[in-house]
């Protein structure tokens, strides 16, 4: 299942549109970073509005997601989790430390272009 | 053990990762059958996706099956995830948070157990693990 | 040993008895009470309004629901299963319940139809000692299954409405008020139970999306104490709230509860904890950009 990402000026917006599986998410993984590098973008997010679950392997292939983009100099916002899956995931002791995460695509762009301006308001960044 | 099948139940063979997600599909459907609330279909599809996933990782084969039950008017779901994988040789360490052999994050059953009301597991070296999970409609 | 041909013979009649088996017993006298259906129906209705029962009902409602038990009664006599009338008896109380029906009603008036029908047998076949006793060894203790399964069945449902009454009141008792945009204040008052922590988590995240909250101050100086699994539970209400892109800020942490959450190891220097409910809403006016409004505010106060 392959997820379209669109280039959004300086941004890539990932859009899941139906369950992933273990072999589509290492796909959108690396499909992501390659094209972050391509693109010289500055922020990438993920919209995961269409996941019903994100469990333990989900999230630590956004968790690898996020420090591969980081370590070419982009940011990446999640955005969109639902909030019974939030209640799932906390209750599985999961955290998205370290990754930015947003309500929606439209907070998601407002943070990055925050981001870009120097200030730090908007979505939470858990340390 | 006194529980009472509502309708059939559902078996589903976990040999890749594909049917991780097919299981879960399933466990959602069949507990929004039983009346479940939408925060606890994403709890039991979660759970469930743990479980088939350690059936795919830790073993060759494996199956999940999927069951509403009735506890004298108590009503729920019952998954159990069986593998005949190699088994885990120290359950209580497995039951730990943050224990791993693969240097991931371990094989997520403490989680799986806050996840879930009931929780029972049970391991032969050598032949396989059995994990049954319950939640009850409140 | 007294005389064995005696004991033999006594033996034969039993066996006989037990021959004629439970099932037929039980077939031979629901076909009587199925023919004496009107007037036992009658005669039961009325001592229920005697010993004034279903008060709460009129006659012509008695009347209908007695039909019903009836026939679910006499039915269950005779099928020897009771899933049906279990199911049943669900049914009718969640309709009578409502209407203000107790426990002691039900109960009563099952036990009056075994009586009435018990009383019918008795006048059927006292002629007949030993058939009369073989009748209602069978009669009884399925007659006593029937006002179980009944009892059971209207407690259960009982149970259940009470549950949904309490979560109803839980809900009511949580509110999520939205002050300023973007900023949702949850005062928790009271003691707080897992349930009640849970219905919070799903009422404060439901708040976050419906008015796309970025920050959430969650007030618990009304909170006397919390044990750990709820202060475990508080923690994870947190950081689902975050996952939703919103800040939360704690207010009116007592030097307990502040003890509890050390105690389960989360490091209070990470948690956005401020003093009291005013405060943490300055510090949300802050997170969200509302400084320069405030400082207006404050001089047009002082200058009053």
């Amino acid at each position: 299942m392959q997820v379209p990402i669109l280039k959004q000026g300086a941004y890539l917006i990932a859009t899941v549109q139906s369950a992933l599986t273990d072999e589509d998410l290492k796909q959108l993984r690396d499909t992501l970073v390659l094209s972050v590098s391509r693109v010289r973008a500055r922020g990438v997010i993920v919209d995961v509005t269409a996941l019903d679950v994100i469990d333990s392997f989900a999230t630590r292939t956004l968790r690898d997601v996020a420090h591969m983009i980081r370590l070419r100099g982009a940011e990446t916002v999640i955005v969109g989790i639902q909030p019974e899956v939030a209640f799932s995931m906390v209750k599985l002791g999961l955290t998205l430390e370290g990754i930015a995460t947003s309500l929606d695509l439209e907070e998601g762009l407002a943070y990055l272009n925050r981001k870009g301006n120097g200030s730090d308001h908007g979505a939470r960044t858990h340390r | 053990m006194g529980l009472a099948l509502i309708a059939d139940e559902v078996r589903v063979s976990i040999d890749g990762d594909a049917d991780i997600v097919f299981a879960r599909q399933k466990g959602r459907k069949l507990a929004s059958q039983c009346g479940f609330p939408s925060t606890d279909l994403a709890v039991v599809a979660t759970a469930i996706s743990e479980l088939a996933r350690n059936i795919v990782r830790y073993a060759v084969r494996g199956e999940v099956i999927l069951r509403l039950v009735d506890d004298n008017g108590k009503r729920g779901i019952e998954v159990v995830a069986a593998d005949d994988g190699p088994g885990i040789p120290d359950i209580g360490l497995a039951m730990q948070d943050g224990y791993s052999t693969s240097g991931g994050l371990g094989l997520g059953l403490p989680g799986t157990r806050r996840l879930m009301d009931e929780f029972e597991i049970t391991s032969d070296l050598g032949k396989g693990t059995t994990v049954t999970v319950r939640r009850w409609k409140r | 040993m007294a005389n064995n041909q005696e004991f033999a013979q006594e033996f034969a009649t039993i066996t006989e008895a037990r021959l004629e088996t439970t099932g037929s017993r039980l077939r031979e006298l629901v076909a009587h009470l199925r023919q004496q259906r009107a007037q036992l129906r009658e005669e039961w209705a009325r001592k229920i309004t005697e010993a004034k029962l279903l008060t709460a009902m009129t006659k012509e409602e008695i009347f209908a629901e007695a039909t019903s038990v009836y026939d679910n009664y006499v039915e269950a006599l005779e099928t020897g299963t009771y899933e049906a009338l279990q199911a049943y008896a669900r049914n009718l109380s969640e309709r009578i319940i409502p209407r203000g029906v107790e426990t002691h009603e039900v109960v009563g008036i099952v036990l009056l139809l075994r009586d009435v029908l018990a009383r019918s047998l008795w006048a059927k076949y006292r002629e007949d000692f030993n058939k009369l006793n073989r009748i209602l060894d069978a009669y009884e203790p399925a007659a006593n299954r029937i006002a179980g399964t009944v009892a059971v069945g209207f407690v259960q449902e009982r149970e259940r409405i009470i549950r949904e009454q309490q979560e109803a009141i839980r809900e009511l008792s949580t509110p999520v008020l939205q002050v300023r945009e973007r900023l949702l204040i949850l005062p928790i008052i009271g003691v707080i139970d897992p349930q009640r922590t849970r219905q919070l988590t799903e009422q404060l995240l439901r708040g976050i999306r419906t008015n796309r909250a970025k920050v959430v101050v969650l007030d618990i100086t009304g909170v006397p104490y919390i044990d750990s699994p709820v202060a475990n539970h508080l923690v994870q209400t947190v950081e689902a709230a975050r996952l939703l892109g919103a800040n939360v800020i704690v207010t009116g942490l007592s030097p307990e509860i502040a003890q509890t959450l050390v105690n389960i190891g989360v490091d209070l220097g990470k948690m956005n904890t401020v003093g009291d409910l005013q405060g943490g809403i300055e510090e949300a006016e802050r997170l969200l950009g509302y400084k320069v409004v405030l400082t207006q505010e404050q001089t047009t106060r002082s200058s009053e």
